[in-house]
């Protein structure tokens, strides 16, 4: 967490106890932490305090978006291939319809207007992908729909986004925006979901009226005035510590590739156009994301940690267990070669250092691991 | 040493795990993830995976789970399911330990460098004064494991270990109980770990797979004395679900031909054979040469056991029909036939010496 964070969180579990909607003193200031922090996010977020709706985090407030959106309006649901779970499984599991993305992860745009049509109650397009950072294109994708499917709300899952990019402006055609504190040095377990004025969903927690009906329970005000610190924090150097990390995240993913043959950059032509940095534009800055053929990650990975290097691969299903990512089969990666994914995450507090301890550990433990692969001689 | 220890979430590899921590090795659990979802029955289940991850904690090791199920599917599941299609009666817990157990995983350990991976199999490894190691009955004779691991070859022997095999499992139990860890009372597990009774059995996980035909039953002369649903199901041997029940000397299935779509029956004897015949042999030791050479280079007195806990009988051995394989003569008088992929493993005295697969 960032430490304005943890200072602002702390008076709020040691010292403040009252529920925010008590009438009694103690309880004002609660009320009074909370709206300031309602302020502080709805600046951050572009939106409007009234809009800001405090949920436990990204996936409740996609799930709000999603399925409040369904059983309030009905009609049909679409995503992109690419987006979280959170937002796909309610949208399959309510037999909505999934868009393709190209071989960079951006969503196919004649595939979208081909997947609209009036039935349609909501479209979710995610800002930026969570597994390979992926930027999409949100205007393009709000023409589109305001075209093809006028009555549909569009959502944007800003999880990934919020740390780097300005969320207020590029998420501004949407009416829904879910992200979470966790993403941008705040707590784990808290987040928002703005709806826009207008926006009528079903609120998925009844009772208690919090959250203007839209999300019953009390407020985690603890939770939320750390995330509104951390969102402070966050966007007041965000165009500094956006420059700084990418450059980290170019010299450690420009250093793999000269150093490790074979090595693929996930979504890119390597070697199609020379500066790193130009053709990671699409990307967030936080997210170096590889495929090592020959390869397995979950190996990979257990050598990485033995040196300090912690890193991941795809996501993690109940058991532990990695399964290969559903955005590299979206993304058209082979099943085999998306086994050797390997996803690097750097964040405001990543430093050189660590960039040069990543790139003098990961080399040799790729060649290890090669040198195993290789067929023993019978 | 480094050891990476292949826990299942079972009482068996818990204590396998505490042993090596107990002895001062340097230990690291692993949980394989080989089949199924989310799902908390059968084979790999996210209960298993908690169980092994708690007890690893308790240990205060490392915790890992590898995801396998490609492999699975493609060693384990895929050819069980083709067995059953051309009628032969396959045994995966086999093919599990040859391909991942022992292949895999193996591998995957080198790679990481580890010295060892030990398991909770009640078998041990015994060293020859030639320096040339035996799989061997485990310490307790009803949880003897050496028949499904008869395909450990002499470079797997001297990387695994299995501590568990000089105990009872009443003592395994015991030790489980002492530590308190959470799997102590844990049943054993038991029969095919990915098709489970709440699944539909086998009946329903080889119907979704594959085709199942109905066939004619005929006897010995080839006239009809009944019909099944599904001669895939049929196993050499069987007696029970053949619909012929009552009156006379009980009817076996000794012959199924899928393709023919025809199981024939007959009495208890007609299930007999004189001998056994072997492929795809693993021969322990410093046994060398072609299969012809084998017979004379094994040590007499050899017993064969024919299923994980049947009772071993003895045997003279001699080259097979085929190159690569042997025949086993049954020295006390003929035995029940054995199906089409079963293995049949030979020991001298407590040690497996060789094993193969019934083609």
């Amino acid at each position: 967490m960032r430490p304005e964070a943890v200072a602002a969180m702390l008076p709020w579990l040691t010292e403040h106890h009252a529920n925010p909607s008590g009438a009694h003193r103690p309880a004002r200031e609660a009320r009074r932490a909370l709206d300031d922090a309602r302020e502080i996010m709805a600046e951050v977020l572009g939106a409007r305090p009234g809009e800001i709706v405090f949920t436990s985090g990204g996936t409740e407030a996609d799930n709000l978006a999603v399925l409040g959106t369904a059983d309030r309006h009905g009609g049909v649901l679409v995503c992109g291939a690419t987006e979280h779970h959170a937002v796909l499984d309610p949208v399959v599991g309510r037999g909505g319809r999934v868009v393709g993305v190209g071989p960079d992860g951006v969503v196919d745009l004649d595939g979208l207007a081909a997947a609209l049509d009036p039935d349609v109650t909501l479209v979710s397009v995610m800002l930026a992908n969570n597994e390979v950072g992926t930027i999409q294109p949100l205007a393009a994708v709000a023409d589109v729909v305001r075209t093809a499917a006028p009555a549909a709300r569009l959502h944007t899952d800003a999880v990934q986004a919020v740390s780097w990019l300005d969320v207020a402006a590029l998420a501004a055609p949407a009416d829904l925006v879910s992200v979470s504190a966790h993403k941008f040095g705040g707590p784990k377990g808290v987040g928002v979901l703005v709806v826009r004025d207008g926006v009528d969903l079903a609120p998925r927690q009844i009772g208690g009226g919090q959250e203007r009906e839209r999300r019953g329970g009390t407020p985690n005000v603890a939770g939320i005035v750390a995330m509104a610190a951390a969102a402070e924090a966050c966007v007041a150097d965000r165009s500094t510590t956006v420059a700084r990390v990418a450059a980290l995240r170019d010299r450690l993913v420009d250093g793999l590739l000269a150093a490790i043959p074979g090595l693929l950059e996930t979504g890119l032509e390597i070697g199609v156009d020379e500066p790193g940095a130009t053709r990671r534009r699409g990307r967030v800055a936080g997210i170096g994301h590889l495929c090592i053929p020959g390869v397995e990650s979950e190996a990979l990975l257990f050598l990485l940690e033995q040196q300090e290097v912690y890193a991941s691969a795809a996501s993690s299903c109940a058991s532990g267990a990695m399964e290969p990512s559903h955005v590299l089969a979206a993304m058209g990666v082979d099943r085999r070669l998306a086994f050797g994914s390997l996803r690097l995450s750097l964040g405001w507090s990543s430093t050189a250092a660590d960039v040069d301890l990543a790139l003098a550990v990961l080399p040799p433990a790729i060649d290890r691991l090669r040198q195993f692969a290789a067929p023993t001689p019978a | 040493m480094r050891v990476l220890v292949a826990m299942s979430g079972g009482v068996d590899s818990s204590v396998a795990a505490a042993l090596l921590v107990e002895a001062g090795h340097d230990v690291t659990g692993v949980t394989m993830k080989l089949w199924g979802g989310a799902s908390d029955t059968g084979c790999c289940s996210v209960a298993d995976v908690d169980d092994a991850r708690r007890v690893a904690q308790q240990l205060d090791v490392q915790h890992l789970v590898f995801n396998f199920g490609d492999d699975f599917m493609a060693h384990v599941v895929d050819p069980y399911v083709e067995a059953h299609q051309r009628g032969d009666t396959p045994n995966p817990c086999i093919e599990c330990n040859r391909h991942l157990k022992f292949d895999r995983l193996l591998r995957r350990a080198d790679a990481l460098g580890f010295d060892a991976v030990a398991t909770g199999h009640h078998a041990r490894i015994v060293e020859h004064p030639d320096g040339s190691r035996r799989i061997a009955r485990g310490a307790d004779p009803d949880k003897d494991q050496s028949y499904v691991l008869y395909m450990l070859g002499a470079d797997a022997q001297a990387r695994v270990l299995l501590p568990v095999g000089t105990m009872l499992k009443a003592d395994v139990r015991a030790e489980a109980a002492r530590l308190g860890l959470r799997t102590a009372d844990k049943p054993d597990s038991q029969d095919v770990c990915f098709i489970t009774a709440s699944g539909g059995g086998r009946r329903t996980f080889l119907g979704d797979r594959i085709a199942l035909h109905p066939g004619r039953l005929v006897d010995r002369a080839g006239a009809e004395v009944g019909r099944v649903d599904a001669v895939e199901l049929v196993t050499v041997g069987q007696r029970k679900g053949l619909g012929l029940a009552g009156g006379g000397e009980p009817r076996y299935a000794v012959d199924v031909d899928v393709p023919g779509r025809t199981v024939t029956v007959g009495q208890a004897d007609e299930l007999l054979g004189p001998s056994v015949v072997i492929a795809d042999l693993v021969v322990a030791g410093p046994v060398t040469g072609p299969s012809d050479q084998l017979p004379a280079q094994l040590p007499g007195g050899l017993v064969a056991q024919c299923s994980a806990h049947g009772e071993p009988r003895p045997v003279s051995v001699a080259a097979g029909p085929a190159a690569g394989s042997l025949e086993l003569t049954w020295t006390d008088g003929p035995q029940r036939r054995v199906a089409r992929g079963q293995s049949v493993v030979l020991y001298a005295g407590e040690e497996v010496v060789a094993g193969g697969l019934v083609p």
